[in-house]
């Protein structure tokens, strides 16, 4: 049984004041999420990211279609004490503190006073605002109420923890903070479906990832499957000599020298960078990374979404 | 139930915490103020004054926080998005609607408690620095409980206020829900003149709509017994019991619709 069940699912919203028009958000998709998948839930902006999330805890009734979450149909009262859900960036215009909020949301998870309180506190501790769990929300930065947003997400050891763009709005250190809490919830086999509008924040998380465009699947699977260019590499090295750069022929893209003696080379695709390492390899330099560097969404989507329809404008 | 429970209590303290309660304030101000001035300008009659001041400042006042408690607890929250993580938890939409107009019942009952408590201060201060001979001429004691009758009825006036602007807000703006809120207090304290409007403008159209509009519309005009309380005429428990039902009815429907349309709705 999936987790989570996207069946031909279809959005319309209706706009306009006078004449009401539908807009399609969603059209027909349909995806399947295994129990303890990673998916990432990927599209440009205005793809139905967040329309899709809003459907999975019925914030949303879909036009047509429907979803199931842990096999029940998704209002179901019993099957949210299981689920978690960080909107998009979410908003508590409350004047409780964070603490108060997740001893709130714990109570109507039904725990006691006590284990609300504790759960509060450790989340709180995880996701590094131990220190302003009594400030009140409303003057908490946004960075901060994304992190107040996934810890209550957490708060009931969801099984399906659903995560509308858990990295927007942080900084280094919350990214770092809030990524090592998704590979931990990976690792503890729960299911994830986080969305995101950044390729390279699903290839570190997801295990499989689906593309929206438009309202439409436009692919799923395993990022290397999915036929998503290679555009270049990047190669970190440090103790090289000008001299070595110079040599690599003919010139790479791009050079950047840090303070500290490190390089950044970027390579194009058409440069294999085998031949390349060795060479700096045997002049006595370190290599620290190797990366591909893939096209983005962006690039992806106008390939070939974009691409089909012209093809289908053209034939039509 | 807990949950609703818990809901209604989460709302309370929210209320609590917001600035709203603070209309209190320049209540008591105002009222000791009267007092004191009427104290100086009439002789015998600032009792009268001091009640009938105190118990129409004690409505609107209110009034001002069942308006915007009950339009901001939900429109708010859904205007603001913070209603998102709210029923992603396991509540049913209508205990959400149920246990925010529990906390904000709580919060009118306070409320209304203070007002009470301040008014029958004041009153008996004045009572305190009058003379025997004046005091033999006032119709009601100072310290009358008739009043807690009063103060009842605007209770669950509010309740009824606070319903409506509840369910308006769950299809409008805050804004707009405010306003069509007042809307209806306003043409619910001149439901009678709605009534008899055909005896002034004769038969017609608007008289025909006005009547239309009358039997529509809640008539709160009989929640308001200050004149008669503040006159000695009598308050009979039957007319407080069945003014009472009458409310519970209105303010019933107004969240029974708040709770259909709120459980239907797309919250975009
Ligand atoms: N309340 C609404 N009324 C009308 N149209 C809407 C509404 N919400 C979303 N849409 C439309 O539905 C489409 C999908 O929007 P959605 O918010 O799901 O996109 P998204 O993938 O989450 O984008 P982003 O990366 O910007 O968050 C967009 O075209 C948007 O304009
Ligand atoms: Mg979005």
């Amino acid at each position: 049984m999936a987790a989570v069940r996207l069946l031909a699912l279809t959005k319309d919203f209706d706009i306009g004041f006078w004449r009401r028009r539908p807009v399609a958000a969603l059209q027909g998709v349909t995806l399947d999420v295994a129990p303890g998948e990673v998916l990432g839930y990927l599209g440009p902006n205005g793809a139905g990211k967040t329309t899709t999330m809003k459907l999975l805890v019925q914030l949303l009734f879909p036009t047509s279609g429907s979803v199931e979450v842990l096999g029940r149909p998704a209002g179901d009262v019993a099957v949210r004490r299981r689920v978690g859900f960080l909107p998009e960036a979410p908003a508590f215009g409350d004047n409780l503190s964070a603490e108060e909020l997740l001893i709130h949301y714990g109570r109507l998870f039904g725990f006691a006073a006590p284990d609300a309180r504790r759960r509060a506190a450790r989340l709180l501790d995880r996701v590094g605002l131990d220190a302003e769990r009594r400030r009140p929300l409303r003057r908490c930065s946004r960075g901060m109420r994304q992190r107040v947003g996934v810890a209550q997400a957490l708060l009931n050891d969801p099984e399906v923890v659903l995560l509308d763009e858990p990295l927007a709005g942080l900084d280094a250190l919350g990214r770092r903070a809030v990524r090592s809490l998704l590979l931990s919830l990976r690792e503890e086999g729960r299911t994830v479906l986080l969305s995101s509008h950044i390729l390279s924040d699903a290839e570190a998380l997801c295990s499989r990832i689906a593309i929206l465009a438009r309202g439409r699947l436009a692919a799923a699977g395993r990022l290397a499957d999915l036929g998503l260019e290679v555009r270049g590499w990047e190669l970190v090295v440090a103790g090289v000599t000008p001299a070595q750069v110079a040599a690599i022929e003919p010139a790479p893209e791009r050079v950047t020298r840090a303070d500290d003696g490190r390089c950044v080379i970027a390579l194009p695709r058409s440069r294999p960078p085998e031949p390349i390492l060795a060479e700096l390899i045997r002049g006595g330099a370190r290599i620290l990374a190797l990366a591909p560097q893939h096209e983005t969404l962006e690039e992806f989507f106008v390939r070939t979404v974009a691409g089909r329809e012209a093809e289908r404008e053209a034939a039509g | 139930m807990r949950v609703i429970t818990q809901l209604a209590w989460h709302a309370f303290r929210d209320a609590a915490r917001g600035r709203v309660l603070y209309v209190l304030v320049p209540f008591a101000v105002l009222l000791i103020g009267a007092a004191w001035l009427s104290g100086q300008l009439t002789a015998g009659q600032e009792v009268k004054i001091v009640k009938d001041l105190g118990l129409t400042a004690a409505a609107l006042c209110g009034l001002f926080t069942a308006v915007v408690l009950g339009v901001g607890l939900l429109a708010g929250e859904v205007e603001r998005r913070s209603v998102y993580t709210l029923l992603a938890k396991p509540v049913r939409r209508h205990e959400v609607v149920l246990g925010k107009y529990a906390g904000l019942v709580l919060a009118l009952v306070v409320n209304v408690g203070v007002l009470a408590i301040v008014l029958y201060g004041v009153l008996a201060f004045v009572a305190a620095t009058e003379s025997a001979e004046a005091r033999r001429g006032w119709e009601t004691p100072a310290v009358d409980p008739a009043l807690l009758k009063a103060c009842f009825l605007i209770l669950v006036q509010l309740m009824v206020v606070a319903a409506a602007a509840l369910f308006f807000a769950t299809f409008s703006s805050p804004a707009l829900a405010a306003a069509m809120t007042l809307g209806l207090y306003v043409a619910g304290h001149f439901n009678a003149d709605l009534q008899t409007l055909e005896e002034i403008v004769g038969p017609g159209l608007t008289a025909s709509l006005a009547t239309g509009l009358s039997f529509v519309l809640p008539n709160l005009a009989p929640f308001n017994v200050t004149a008669e309380v503040v006159h000695a005429q009598p308050v009979p428990p039957g007319y407080v019991a069945l003014t009472t039902a009458t409310g519970l009815v209105y303010a019933a429907l107004f969240l029974g619709g708040a709770m259909l349309v709120f459980s239907r709705r797309d919250l975009t």
